[in-house]
């Protein structure tokens, strides 16, 4: 056992040395997850101004014309176009012209009395993330206050897009997003860090001395774990300082669902690394592994609007469970406790990738 | 374990698909001396080696390593065998020493002796001011003693050493060849492949491999005076028409061009070699002194390999 353990040791601290030397490695244990939040972040986050929007006003009362007035005022719109309908609205939307449509009813002036319906609509394109955080920016814009009746509950504008009815932010991405970059590292680093032993002969000699399959596999793994696990602390301190990303469930709860899930994507970055002859290989593995994860765990679209096919794939991913741990502890306040089966799954993961590395990864060339 | 050999291997094949890289193999490799495998390129010596310490497994026959079945038992080998690759194989952006501490800690030394094993190996293998230094900045020579002296670290009584000594000096290889003399000394066996041919005359025992066969076998000076071939020696003011001349002679097995000598091998089984050669050249109007001569390793690994390919005729068995 202090023989296995003191192999396990030399191999670990090996890794790390090379890694301390390697600059590019270094790098981008930082880079990636730096990188991708702050890409990700202000992608939705950015506040981004003067859009070009169209205007089909067809109240044109004094109301009417104050309101668009505001909206230009705010900067967050460029008024550049007025046209007659909403369907000419729609189409300069199609076809790119404008980002932000406003509609205003004939009857816009009676809406505002309305508490029950929105006085006016937005019209916008929600598929890209940016507009959306704009439309809901601009939902916030109230009525001229001289104008605005006491009894007014409704919101003024009502955002019609049909493409991201989630109306997901920055809050929502963030934490998942730790997710992804984990998801993305884990199993490069890992598959990266074996693979390259292979292709530089390292292994040919290793494999004849008394280290066994295990013991080079963890030796391996022990220092992304530590790393995995910088890269979460990152994310968040950059999550929770730039984009107010509220923490309402347990740290420790968190880490520990990072834990499991570093875990299950160092299993499958060793079992990579036992399919792929060269670093390149590797990399093109990986990425494959990767684009599923990002579609269909429920980061990139909603889980439940996918088909049912996309859902059983998306269960079989560990970045799946992760997202609905990560969100649930941080946006929800919840606990591991309250989310068992998304744990027994990083479990049942780890251990058939871990068990599939080790059998597969021969003691051999051949 | 095997009282008499340290390695057996009884029809050792090893195929790659349609190639066969090790064909019908069969070695007794002695306790405590060093063994060599003479071969040209691709001729299986590497394959015969990682079959031997288990890293291949081979498609057919049967092997035993001080006593332990390969690949089967290889796991209990782990600790007896010392093993140099051919390409280098330790880490490069390490230090020496961190490369050595590496391996110490691999073969579980134990922690007291650690620091004297590293110590002393350094010193033996003259490393002792390159400790510090990474591997990627050292030149061939100290690569290879650092491979070495990796590879004896844990001091294991069999060592393979694959091609230790190409892309090194042949000082570096009088001084390597001078740790493997000291390692048998305290009954280290040594298998290593070579194609040079002052290494090979410098084993005990010497296997000739060519296209996976083994061509012929046996201590080197026994290879030499049993050499299936007469050896010519012809001083020729015009050795290259001479050359062209004999070459295609069927009973000349090679020739080869020395300045202004030729040196021939011809078949043994031809009548009067000697004879044969002074008139076939006479008859040409070439003025020639022909002598015969000892043979040398080369003749022999030339008999062994190139004879073989027209007739099929064993060199030695
Ligand atoms: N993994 C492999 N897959 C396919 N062919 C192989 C493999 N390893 C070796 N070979 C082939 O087997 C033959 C013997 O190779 P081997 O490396 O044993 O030769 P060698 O005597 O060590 O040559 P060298 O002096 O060049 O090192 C060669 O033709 C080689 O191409
Ligand atoms: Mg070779």
């Amino acid at each position: 056992m202090g023989e296995r353990l003191g192999r396990l040791a030399a191999i670990a601290v090996k890794e790390v040395r090379q890694l301390s030397r390697d600059r590019l490695s270094l790098g981008m244990i930082i880079g990636i997850p730096l990188l991708q939040i702050l890409l990700f972040g202000y992608a939705i986050n950015l506040d981004v101004r003067h859009l070009p929007a169209g205007v089909a006003d067809m109240a044109n009362t004094e109301l009417s014309r104050e309101l668009i007035a505001d909206a230009q005022a705010s900067q967050v719109v460029n008024i550049r176009t007025r046209v007659a309908s909403v369907q000419a609205l729609e189409r300069l939307l199609r076809d790119g012209k404008i980002a932000v449509g406003i509609y205003i009813p004939p009857d816009f002036d009676r809406r505002v009395e309305n508490a029950r319906r929105p006085a006016a609509q937005l019209l916008v394109d929600g598929s890209d993330p940016t507009i959306l955080g704009i439309a809901e920016g601009l939902t916030g814009l109230s009525l001229p206050s001289r104008y605005r009746p006491a009894f007014a509950a409704a919101p003024l504008f009502a955002v019609h897009d049909d493409y991201n009815p989630e109306h997901r932010s920055a809050v929502d991405i963030v934490p998942a997003l730790i997710g992804v970059i984990l998801n993305f590292t884990m199993v490069l680093f890992t598959a990266i860090a074996i693979v390259r032993e292979r292709e530089r002969g390292n292994l040919e000699l290793l494999i004849t001395t008394p280290v066994s399959t295990l013991e080079l596999m963890s030796g391996k793994i022990l220092p992304y774990i530590v790393i995995g696990l910088v890269q979460v602390t990152l994310v968040l301190l950059v999550g929770v300082w730039l984009f107010h990303v509220p923490l309402r469930g347990s740290l420790l709860n968190l880490y520990l669902a990072s834990l499991l899930f570093i875990a299950a994507g160092l299993s499958l970055g060793l079992f990579v690394s036992t399919l792929a002859r060269t670093q390149f290989q590797a990399v093109q593995l990986t990425v494959f592994t990767f684009l599923p994860s990002i579609l269909l765990s429920g980061f990139m679209f909603p889980f439940d609007g996918m088909p049912r096919f996309a859902r059983w794939l998306g269960e079989l991913l560990p970045l799946t469970h992760f997202v609905r741990l990560v969100r649930g502890i941080v946006l929800r306040g919840a606990s591991l406790a309250d989310m068992p089966a998304d744990i027994y799954a990083l479990l049942a993961f780890f251990a058939v990738f871990m068990a599939l590395a080790v059998l597969n990864f021969h003691k051999r060339l051949d | 374990m095997n009282p008499d050999f340290a390695i057996r291997a009884e029809g050792l094949t090893r195929r790659f698909g349609a190639l066969t890289a090790v064909n019908r193999v069969t070695l007794a490799i002695p306790h405590g001396q060093i063994y060599g495998f003479l071969g040209p390129n691709g001729s299986g010596k590497s394959t015969t080696i990682r079959m031997l310490c288990g890293l291949l497994k081979p498609s057919a026959g049967e092997v035993s390593v001080l006593g332990h079945a390969v690949p089967r038992e290889a796991e209990a080998l782990r600790h007896k065998i010392g093993y140099m690759t051919q390409r280098f194989s330790l880490y490069e952006d390490l230090s020496v020493e961190e490369n050595l501490r590496f391996m110490a800690r691999i073969f579980s030394l134990p922690r007291s002796a650690r620091d004297g094993r590293l110590d002393t190996t350094l010193r033996h293998y003259r490393l002792e001011s390159l400790a510090r230094r990474r591997v990627v900045n050292l030149s061939g020579g100290e690569k290879q003693r650092l491979a070495l002296a990796a590879a004896t670290l844990h001091n294991p009584p069999l060592l393979f050493l694959d091609e230790p000594t190409s892309a090194v000096d042949p000082q570096s290889r009088r001084d390597f060849w001078d740790n493997l003399f000291t390692l048998t000394a305290t009954g280290t066996t040594i298998l290593v492949s070579t194609h040079y041919m002052d290494e090979a005359e410098r084993c005990h025992r010497l296997a000739i491999l060519d296209r996976g066969r083994l061509v012929a076998e046996g201590p080197p000076r026994a290879l030499m005076r049993d050499i299936a071939a007469v050896v010519l020696e012809i001083e020729t003011p015009d050795p290259h028409r001479a050359g062209e001349l004999l070459r295609a002679e069927p009973w000349v097995g090679s020739v080869a061009q020395l300045g202004t000598r030729l040196h021939a091998l011809v078949a043994r089984d031809a009548v009067q070699p000697l004879e044969a050669v002074r008139r076939r050249l006479a008859a040409a109007g070439i003025e020639a002194r022909v002598e015969q001569t000892a043979a040398n390793l080369e003749d022999v690994f030339v008999a062994a390999t190139g004879f073989n390919r027209g007739d099929g005729a064993a060199g030695h068995g």
